[in-house]
């Protein structure tokens, strides 16, 4: 089996559109609307999400047929928790004020159910690479959501994108006024709303009932 | 005294875990089908909540702290060690509840095991350590061990109202003709915008 067989892209591939975990699986809500007011953090939490199930998936795959399966749920937690630990210590280290704008939410990567659930689905029942694979396609599928939320949220919200000023100042000037309602809570919810009617409008199979 | 009801109150309003934090949305959004399952989660969530927050705090102040009992700063061990807590105590209250209260266990039963990786549980216990550090002054401080308590009830109540309040709403819409690709899901995110909307009005009241 070639490392790039049809098997392997698959687990890539479907978790990016028509398995997202966002608006699909409904998998780590949480997060994905809580870090998407500005771009940046977003980015950086679509990426921190990638790596961690990635790593974690294989780790689990690779330890798979020794884990007791009584007691996988507290293995599985203990593997998120020591590489969020991980994750966020860099973080600290390297993004300070990333670290300090995705506050807890860093933290509760752990508890993110993109996590366990994949861990659970996928790497306990295949080899590290589909494994890894898997954890790849799931967290950009996440990320990808993040930043189309974030760049709706942070250009209606502060005519802003990673910070920098698209909006110009004559706009201003003539009575334009930045959307505030973009940064607070229920536009995040009414934003991922509007992109799952978009994709089940375009992909009928996706329809509830 | 005051602060801990202010500290309550405002938790389960101004900060609701749901409106103004987005945790716990993975179980809020799958089991608020019906307003029965609904009160059992959120009876669950307050009941362990309420345990392993004060738990996590004095592990958080007396051990972990650099002013603790091992006199070393540990609190970046902080995630894996409210993890373990939080799933520990789920399953010990699980076993306690089983056997001294059986017909509690019936109804909260099966949402037990699924409150170890409910995110609201998790942020509680990450925003207590966050607000540890807080000035006195502050309303969200968290001073004492009786404020960690307030907090918990407070936000463990605070999930319970909004899962209540949203599973009622739901039931209703159940005979509601809403378009099809918006049918689920879609409608579902759209009712939490417009309730978290509303709890907005919240945010003014000063205590």
């Amino acid at each position: 089996m070639g490392l790039f067989s049809k098997k392997n892209k698959e687990a890539l591939n479907t978790p990016l559109f028509k398995e997202n975990p966002v608006t699909v699986q409904v998998l780590g809500i949480c997060s994905a609307l809580a870090v998407t007011s500005k771009l940046e953090p977003a980015i950086v939490m679509g990426l921190s999400v990638t790596i961690i199930v990635a790593m974690a998936n294989v780790i689990i795959s690779l330890i798979r047929n020794t884990i007791p399966m009584r007691i996988r749920i507290i293995i599985q937690l203990v593997v998120v928790a020591a590489l969020v630990t991980l994750v966020s210590e860099i973080l600290k280290a390297f993004a300070y004020d990333v670290s300090v704008q995705l506050s807890v939410y860093i933290g509760l990567i752990i508890t993110n159910c993109i996590l366990m659930g994949r861990l659970e689905a996928f790497a306990m029942a295949n080899k590290p690479w589909p494994s890894f694979l898997d954890g790849i396609g799931n967290g950009l599928g996440y990320a990808m959501i993040l930043v189309v939320v974030a760049i709706f949220r942070e250009f209606f919200g502060s005519g802003a994108l990673l910070g920098i000023q698209i909006i110009p100042q004559c706009a201003y000037d003539a009575g334009y006024l930045n959307n505030g309602m973009m940064l607070m809570t229920p536009a995040a919810f009414i934003l991922i709303a509007c992109i799952v009617w978009y994709q089940r409008a375009k992909d009928k199979s996706l329809q509830e009932k | 005294m005051e602060h801990f009801i202010s500290l309550l109150v405002r938790s389960v309003f101004v900060d609701n875990m749901v409106f103004a934090f987005f945790l716990g949305m993975c179980s809020y959004l799958a089991v608020s089908k019906s307003v029965k399952t609904a009160i059992g989660l959120g009876i669950a969530v307050v009941f362990v909540q309420l345990i392993t927050l004060p738990v996590n705090y004095l592990l958080q102040t007396k051990v972990l702290a650099a002013d603790g009992i091992l006199g070393v700063d540990l609190t970046f061990l902080a995630f894996i060690l409210f993890i373990a807590v939080i799933a520990g105590i789920v399953q010990l209250v699980e076993m306690i509840v089983e056997r001294f209260a059986p017909a509690l266990y019936n109804q909260l039963g099966i949402f037990l095991p699924l409150i170890a990786v409910n995110c609201a549980i998790m942020g509680g216990s990450l925003f207590m350590q966050q607000r540890i550090g807080l000035p006195a002054d502050n309303s969200q401080a968290i001073t004492c061990f009786a404020d960690s308590i307030a907090f918990a009830i407070g936000s463990g109540l605070g999930w319970m109202v909004a899962i209540v309040l949203f599973a009622a709403i739901r039931e209703k819409m159940e005979y509601c003709n809403v378009p099809k690709p918006l049918r689920g899901l879609g409608i579902a995110f759209i009712t939490v915008g417009l309730m978290a909307m509303a709890f907005m009005c919240f945010s003014g009241i000063k205590m």
